[in-house]
């Protein structure tokens, strides 16, 4: 039984009916899985709820019991009871009082690209003040200097790519400095694009001496991209030449005829389609659909010395993340987030980046509506997805403790605890299995996994 | 007469280029016809350079436009990403003053020391000149790492950028004055430190200020990069940031305003430089 469930309806059916067990129903579970996270009424009616619920199920542990005394009495009248004797109104009041913030001015370092929309729309639109912070949000050159940035404290908590909290906490390519990750900005929203020139050269196997672009080594790009070349044969390696570009330089390169390619966050690979230097090969939503690609994340240090800042700053950004997974906001989104403020990018861009009507760059118009999506929940089990890609092309060397590094790092259990209290519905657990191009990946067994690739680097 | 008549040959030839400049600007940045059929909905996507063939370098008039939106508000202020021109530049020329006065007020008196001293001369010879060639860019991440606060590591790195040519020209002004000046406040048995004051630091003016002009010049070339790199302020920044939008009409407003500044800071010190000359 989820906390969203009435537990004041007596005709509810307590056996779970759908296929992962988790929802009364198999329509419910569907929509709960389209929506994903959807924040319901009002804020308040929403913590009345979950408190009634809370009470309701102290006082009768038994659903059978619950519900034998709820038929008896009828809904209103075992909720006015209860409120007699148990005060629900002030109860509410307590539970919606989170403790105050330790600090109020806040700043929040991301780089300019559509992963960054619950980041950077939480300003404008309110989401920040909204739950008592004051926050800036300041635009930033490049993934090193947000990472050295946020070591240095000038920064509170930063839009990181998915893989660098690890990174950084295993003391890949920086010092070892304990990281975490509350919530996952944006799933799916990357694409590789080719030169025009490569109109005819769609099959990967004829990319052999190509050169591509990647926006740095620790991200998503980079192990999405070595992984779609490699199930085609091609050693991203030694067949093809992989260079770390910032994503603005991409479009530049592309139109200079320095690379081929790349696999870019979204709103750049749109930025070359609209300036007619190249067209979308593939959406990174077709290798791997649901993959994560940028992160919010903090350090452990900040978790610690100001835990109910951070505690409001995750839930502003669950809050924008719900917001922003609605494909009717989306529109209105993209016209808050363009000015230079922010992104700085033209409003048509980034409409058909954030609404999924796109124009591929061939002279035709696609729609895919998870072209881009928004999932604050960070499982486990892309932490160490991300760790064997880490292991399998060598950024890592030696024995990896998969599961004690990705709940080190990936803070499934408080963000549970967080949505929760928020009103929203987490997952039950934090591991899921997934599938990469067709291939299952096993959470459990990530060594079996390394191993059962034949393109990868010798260890 | 003569003078005056080269001036103004010489301003009417810098206007013909301008305008032979311009006019080949514009021709070559012109829009061509639309490049090929496509749906009126795939275009509406589209950007102008792929619907209607415009060119990727906008035209002279385009910049002109631009430039004088930015000049009608130069102090706006759309939150922390978004400043106006005026503030950006504020901002870098305060990095640079305050890097620059630093590296003055260590270098001057260094290089006297050295200069004075022919021990101290050759012992710390292969150290400058160790340092000196290094790229002011180079000592960016070390800085960022050890100073741990963005703001003072580009302040830091103007400063060490602009500290060497003031530091050699110092030692080589102090160390080369001429020896009968010296000899001559010597047999009037005047101090070491009246010395320094009276007799070398005149002589050795020009030569010092020669120095904080090229200083100069190079601290401004090289507050933009750092403030491409360190972001968040400054006119470096707003290229960064226009460059990410793919603005080329902002990068272009931004390189004729980086020009114009640098010439003016270039022209105040050569200014001191006329105040300290005297002939020999």
């Amino acid at each position: 039984m989820s906390i969203f469930d009435n537990p004041f309806d007596p005709d509810r059916n307590l056996r779970a009916g759908c296929a992962c067990g988790q929802h009364e129903s198999a329509a419910e579970h569907d929509q709960a899985a389209a929506l994903r996270c959807e924040p319901v009424d009002s804020e308040e009616k929403r913590y009345e709820g979950v408190v009634a619920s809370a009470v309701m199920r102290a006082m009768f542990p038994q659903d059978a019991a619950r519900r034998a005394f709820l038929k008896s009495v009828g809904a209103s009248t075992a909720l006015a009871a209860l409120s007699q004797f148990f005060p629900i109104k002030t109860a509410t009041e307590v539970f919606a009082q989170t403790g105050a913030p330790e600090k109020k001015d806040l700043k929040v370092g991301f780089i300019p690209i559509t992963c960054a929309t619950p980041i950077i729309m939480a300003a404008p639109l309110g989401f920040y003040s909204k739950h008592g912070l004051n926050v800036e949000v300041v635009k930033t050159a490049g993934w090193a200097v947000i990472r050295d940035k946020t070591i240095n404290k000038e920064y509170d908590a930063a839009h990181m790519l998915a893989p660098m909290p690890i990174a950084i906490s295993l003391g890949l390519g920086a010092n070892a400095i304990p990281f975490a990750v509350p919530a996952i900005e944006n799933i799916n929203g990357q694409g590789i694009v080719l030169a025009n020139k490569h109109k005819d050269k769609r099959d990967p196997k004829d990319w052999k001496g190509m050169k591509f672009a990647i926006p740095f080594d620790y991200s998503m790009h980079n192990y999405l991209l070595r992984y779609y070349l490699a199930e085609h044969g091609i050693d991203p390696d030694t067949d093809v030449q992989l260079r770390s570009v910032p994503p603005p330089e991409m479009v530049a390169n592309l139109r200079a005829d320095n690379i081929d390619g790349f696999l870019a966050p979204d709103n750049i690979c749109q930025r070359a389609i609209y300036d007619g230097v190249g067209f979308m090969h593939l959406l990174s939503k077709e290798i791997w659909d649901g993959h994560p690609c940028c992160s919010f994340a903090a350090s452990r240090e900040f978790i610690t010395t100001a835990p109910n800042s951070f505690a409001a700053l995750t839930r502003a950004i669950v809050d924008a993340t719900a917001y922003a997974s609605k494909a009717e906001n989306r529109k209105q989104i993209a016209e808050a987030i363009a000015p230079a403020n922010y992104i700085n990018a033209p409003v048509t861009v980034l409409e058909q980046v954030l609404t999924g009507t796109y124009a591929d760059g061939l002279g035709g118009v696609k729609t895919d509506e998870k072209r881009v999506d928004f999932d604050p929940f960070p499982w486990q089990s892309f932490a160490v997805w991300m760790l064997t890609q880490m292991k399998r092309w060598g950024q890592i060397k030696g024995d990896v403790d998969y599961k004690a590094v990705a709940e080190q790092v990936y803070l499934a259990t408080d963000t549970k605890k967080l949505m929760t209290e928020m009103g929203l519905t987490p997952p039950a657990t934090a591991y899921k299995s997934f599938a990469v191009m067709g291939k299952t990946f096993d959470p459990a067994k990530p060594e079996d996994y390394v191993t059962s690739f034949k393109i990868r680097k010798a260890s | 007469m003569t003078t005056i008549s080269l001036r103004l040959r010489a301003g009417l030839v810098s206007i013909a280029l301008l305008a032979a400049f311009l006019g080949i600007w514009h021709l070559a940045t012109r829009a061509s016809a639309p490049v090929k059929a496509m749906s009126p909905e795939y275009a509406k996507l589209m950007g102008l350079t792929a619907t209607q063939g415009k060119s990727a370098m906008p035209g002279p008039l385009d910049v002109g436009a631009k430039l004088w939106e930015h000049l009608k508000r130069p102090f706006y202020d759309n939150g922390p990403n978004d400043k106006g021109l005026g503030i950006q530049l504020g901002y870098s020329i305060a990095r640079v003053g305050l890097g620059y006065l630093l590296a003055v007020l260590v270098a001057i008196p260094l290089g006297f020391l050295i200069g004075m001293s022919p021990l101290l001369s050759r012992a710390l010879d292969p150290f400058i000149q160790v340092l000196k060639p290094i790229s002011p860019l180079a000592w960016m991440p070390l800085a960022l790492y050890t100073i741990k606060d963005s703001s003072i590591s580009a302040i830091f790195v103007i400063f060490i950028c602009s500290i060497w040519p003031m530091l050699l020209n110092t030692v080589f002004g102090v160390a080369s004055v001429r020896k009968e000046w010296i000899n001559v406040a010597r047999t009037l048995e005047v101090g070491t430190l009246r010395r320094a004051f009276t007799v070398i630091l005149p002589a050795a003016a020009p030569t010092i200020l020669t120095g904080m002009r090229i200083s100069i010049g190079i601290a401004w070339l090289v507050i933009v990069a750092a403030e491409m790199l360190v972001g968040g302020t400054g006119i470096g920044y707003f290229v960064w940031n226009e460059w990410n939008n793919l603005s080329i009409t902002n990068v272009i407003i931004a390189i004729l305003l980086i020009g114009i500044v640098g010439m003016l800071l270039d022209q105040i010190l050569a200014r001191f430089t006329r105040m300290v000359t005297f002939p020999e």
